[in-house]
């Protein structure tokens, strides 16, 4: 029980340690660390990497963004295989629907009920 | 036009004025937060598991993630999150717990600037490339899947 929280621990951080290294030397911007992220997810999943390290690192794997992008491309498969080409056109955005669907209706719900506070630098 | 001799001169000067980043503290920082977010979304997984073991383990990771969401669009709110991001950087960034702070904070940001063409436009400023690439990843897969 605690092991794995402890391998949940070192898988997750070490991908946010990976991308915190592309930041520093690249200097990208978050939407393409996400971008960059994202789309390593959908390659490995789509090359069947990604479901052996889900299995073993659970949520260190699953929480990351790339863990979206495998879910997307395994959506993917799993539609073409049982759906055709339908599937294959649908089966991504299915197996992430109910996240995207929540992040844009929560972003909604709280920008109707806060504003915007005023950014104070290196604070 | 500059020749490269001014450019790299130009390069030298802004490499000089640019803040200095210390790198060891920034690589820990984003190591602790983004470990300690995915530690996170195990416990909420576990405990939906718990409450509800009739539950397939999709529908258990599809509650997770919406669970994370909605905790990082309020954090986003409440002008937490953000604090967060200044020293965590990808720790706070590349979690889901990012992606969705990538749409809220906009959301709320822009707002002033009008409903349609401030909030709803400006919402998808980092989410749309995520969005644009994701899914046309995914049918790209599907397609090749298709084929073989």
């Amino acid at each position: 029980m605690l092991l794995d929280y402890l391998i949940v621990f070192l898988v997750g951080g070490g991908i946010c340690l990976l991308g915190q290294i592309l930041v520093i030397r690249t200097q990208m911007t978050n939407a393409r660390i996400l971008v960059t992220f994202l789309m390593l997810g959908v390659f490995l999943e789509a090359v069947g990497l990604y479901g052996p390290l889900a299995e073993f690192a659970k949520a260190g794997a699953t929480i990351p963004i790339s863990g979206f992008g495998a879910t997307l491309a395994r959506g993917a498969i799993e539609g073409a295989s049982a759906g055709g080409l339908l599937g294959a056109i649908k089966g991504g955005l299915a197996a992430t629907s109910a996240g995207i669907a929540a992040a844009v209706v929560f972003s909604y719900l709280m920008a109707l009920i806060f504003s915007s506070h005023t950014k104070s630098n290196g604070k | 036009m500059l020749n490269k001799e001014q450019k790299d001169t130009y390069n030298k000067y802004v490499q000089a004025k640019q803040p200095y980043t210390k790198y060891f503290p920034t690589l820990l920082w984003a190591f602790l937060v983004g470990g300690t977010i995915c530690c996170v979304g195990q416990g909420i997984y576990d405990a939906i598991m718990a409450l509800f073991p009739e539950l397939t383990k999709d529908v258990v990771q599809a509650y997770t993630l919406v669970t994370l969401i909605f905790i990082s669009t309020l954090l986003t709110g409440l002008g937490v999150y953000d604090k967060i991001g200044s020293f965590a950087g990808a720790g706070s960034v590349i979690p889901i717990t990012g992606f969705a702070n990538s749409i809220a904070s906009p959301a709320i940001e822009f707002k002033t600037e009008g409903w349609i063409f401030g909030m709803c436009v400006k919402m998808f400023t980092i989410a749309g490339p995520v969005l644009v690439n994701g899914i046309a990843g995914s049918v790209l897969v599907g397609l090749i899947y298709l084929c073989f």
